[in-house]
């Protein structure tokens, strides 16, 4: 073979190669989500919704107070979250000099690492450990945790999107600083900035390790934030890695449920997203 | 960042005297409460290390530096050593990159250099979906999928034909090692794809037309010009998928088996750091039990700090190099 048909044939491999490589990736997602579509859909029924779970081993119940326990964990940690995270933002973005602003930056990032375990012993330590049992609130301390860094980076990077002359040409109308942030900068780029709320708070509703031993879990409804309360997170692992069949049935119930909702969600938010930035190009 | 300092004049040094002066303005008061709710983020940047640091002082005490080296794991004479985990965590995650690296750079090489604009964003839009599937998800389908396939099938494989060496000895069990890097493989390429993807657009495209104009052909170019090119960023997404694999958890505590032991062959039981704690953390008794778990926290956290920091330390270079 001449050299230039070996470096073709060499060409051809390769690049055929990195074709292979994403059909093998993608393909990972399409069989990912039909398998559990699959399973799932034939798992789920009216009581998996409505009923509260059975004792080991019986058959039938379902995760209502799961489901109403995520939504509890979910919008106490975005309550607590979203604000200190955007305002924080807004900080980094409007009023930043150089230095403190890039420690915060530096600071979040790494908050934006920590391993989801480790953030859930945290939350054990000072909100278990004090009130001497679990909670929804050490549940939600937890997933707040990991919701501000999100939010703090996100609400910077679109307030930065916004152009300097929008700023310069409040400020020249007389307006104060806080003013134009808030009537003009802000409103200039809300739509992303909702976009990186929307993406991290379906990040932490599908979070399990920070629950474990913070939210713990219960059987029963949970009153109130001052007691164990139940996830779906959590529920999937622990009928996940139970013996019986019918918990396993309802875990693909739960599994599909909670994909569904972080899918959806984030094919929402970027769809907002997508048009964000391409009216931002244009 | 530079673009907003041409307006805004207050300082961060707010000497005492004139502090109250300041706060007549509405902008100081906005000044003020912004600032306090950054400060807010570096004070729980700073509790996570204290708590860390504090609730694992009986350990650390007990147990020093010996933690790092000793393999015991024994609750009747409450001694208790990392080694099994942190063996166990570096095994598996580097499992995971041996898979997740070439393919996920594959594909962003197919990506960013040959898919048509429509399609690429398509794909990477599908493969940033896959990231953001909860992990215990990934462990679910693992349990059920993959487990069963890995003990029927891949490897009964291996042990036959490569059963020689000590990496594949022992029964299939399905659960261990192997199966848990190989569900960290698939969680840790969409984000060496989405991330290499980007450093490769990046690349300008003279860089592309000088080779191909010296007569290389498309893979040439890619190869020997593009891909050194965004090299650092390529390496930066090998950390960042590195740093989640090391702190990763449900998925990896449902497949690995959960056995506190060393074992040099990849399909025998083992244990992380991440889901030791997952799992015993709520049943942990004694002090000194439920301490050693949060020493290993400490340990965990401080790895993932180290590979993150490391990660966009290089996604910071390389961005200054794209745009100089």
């Amino acid at each position: 073979m001449s050299r230039l048909a070996w470096r073709n044939f060499v060409n051809k491999v390769m690049l055929s190669l990195t074709a292979v490589c994403t059909l093998l990736t993608v393909s990972t997602l399409i069989l990912i989500l039909g398998y559990l579509i699959w399973n799932g859909g034939k798992s789920l029924n009216w009581a998996f919704f409505t009923q509260l779970p059975k004792g080991p081993g019986e058959v039938g119940g379902g995760m209502a107070n799961a489901i109403v326990g995520t939504a509890k964990l979910v919008g106490l940690a975005s309550a607590i979250g979203i604000p200190i995270g955007f305002i924080a933002g807004i900080y980094l973005s409007e009023f930043g000099g150089v230095t403190f602003p890039f420690i915060i930056r530096y600071v979040a990032d790494l908050l934006n690492g920590v391993p989801s375990i480790v953030v859930g012993i945290f939350a054990y330590a000072i909100v278990v450990l004090p009130l001497k049992h679990f909670s929804a609130w050490a549940g939600s301390v937890a997933l707040a945790v990991m919701l501000i860094p999100v939010v703090v980076r996100n609400t910077e990077q679109f307030l930065q999107g916004v152009p300097q002359s929008l700023r310069e040409g409040a400020l020249s109308l007389g307006a104060s600083k806080w003013r134009t942030i808030v009537t003009v900068v802000v409103p200039a780029s809300i739509s992303g900035i909702l976009t990186g709320i929307i993406l991290g708070v379906a990040r932490i509703a599908g979070e399990t390790a920070p629950l474990i031993f913070t939210s713990f879990g219960n059987q029963f409804w949970s009153s109130g934030f001052n007691e164990p309360t139940s996830s779906l997170p959590v529920m999937i692992y622990n009928y996940a890695i139970s013996p019986y069949d019918d918990w396993h049935r309802q875990a693909w119930a739960a599994g599909l449920v909670l994909l569904a909702l972080v899918l959806v969600s984030n094919i929402l938010a970027r769809g907002i997203l997508g048009r964000g930035t391409a009216a931002n190009r244009a | 960042m530079s673009s907003s300092a041409a307006v805004s004049p207050p300082s961060a040094t707010g000497a005492k005297p004139t502090f109250f002066s300041r706060l007549k303005g509405g902008d100081q008061v906005a000044y003020l409460i912004t600032l306090l709710f950054a400060s807010i983020v570096l004070l729980i940047a700073v509790l996570i290390v204290y708590v860390l640091w504090q609730e694992s002082s009986l350990a650390r005490h007990k147990f020093g530096f010996g933690f790092f080296t000793s393999q015991a794991w024994d609750h009747n004479e409450e001694n208790y050593g990392a080694l099994p985990f942190i063996y166990g965590t570096l095994l598996t995650s580097f499992l995971a990159l041996l898979f997740a690296v070439p393919l996920g750079v594959g594909a962003a090489i197919f990506l960013a250099e040959l898919a048509p604009p429509k399609i690429s964003n398509a794909l990477t839009f599908m493969v940033e979906l896959l990231a953001a599937v909860p992990s215990v998800i990934y462990g679910l389908l693992a349990i059920f999928t993959l487990v069963p396939l890995m003990r029927d099938y891949v490897e009964p494989a291996l042990k036959s034909t490569l059963g020689f060496t000590p990496l594949f000895t022992g029964p299939a069990y399905g659960v261990g090692y192997l199966a848990a890097g190989a569900v960290l493989a698939i969680m840790t390429f969409p984000f060496i794809i989405s991330v290499s993807r980007e450093a490769l657009l990046d690349v300008p495209r003279e860089q592309r037309e000088a080779a191909l104009a010296l007569g290389a052909t498309r893979w040439e170019a890619t190869w020997q010009a593009v891909v050194p090119f965004a090299k650092l960023g390529i390496m930066g997404s090998i950390f960042l998928g590195l740093a989640r694999a090391l702190g990763e958890t449900m998925a990896v505590t449902m497949v690995i088996g959960n056995v506190p032991k060393i074992s040099a062959s990849l399909l025998s039981s083992g244990y992380t750091i991440a889901s030791v704690i997952a799992n015993e953390f709520a049943e942990a008794s004694s002090d000194i039990f439920r301490e050693s778990l949060i020493f290993l926290a400490l340990v965990l956290f401080l790895l993932t700090i180290v590979i993150n920091g490391a990660a966009r330390l290089l996604i910071i270079a390389t961005t200054r190099k794209g745009s100089s």
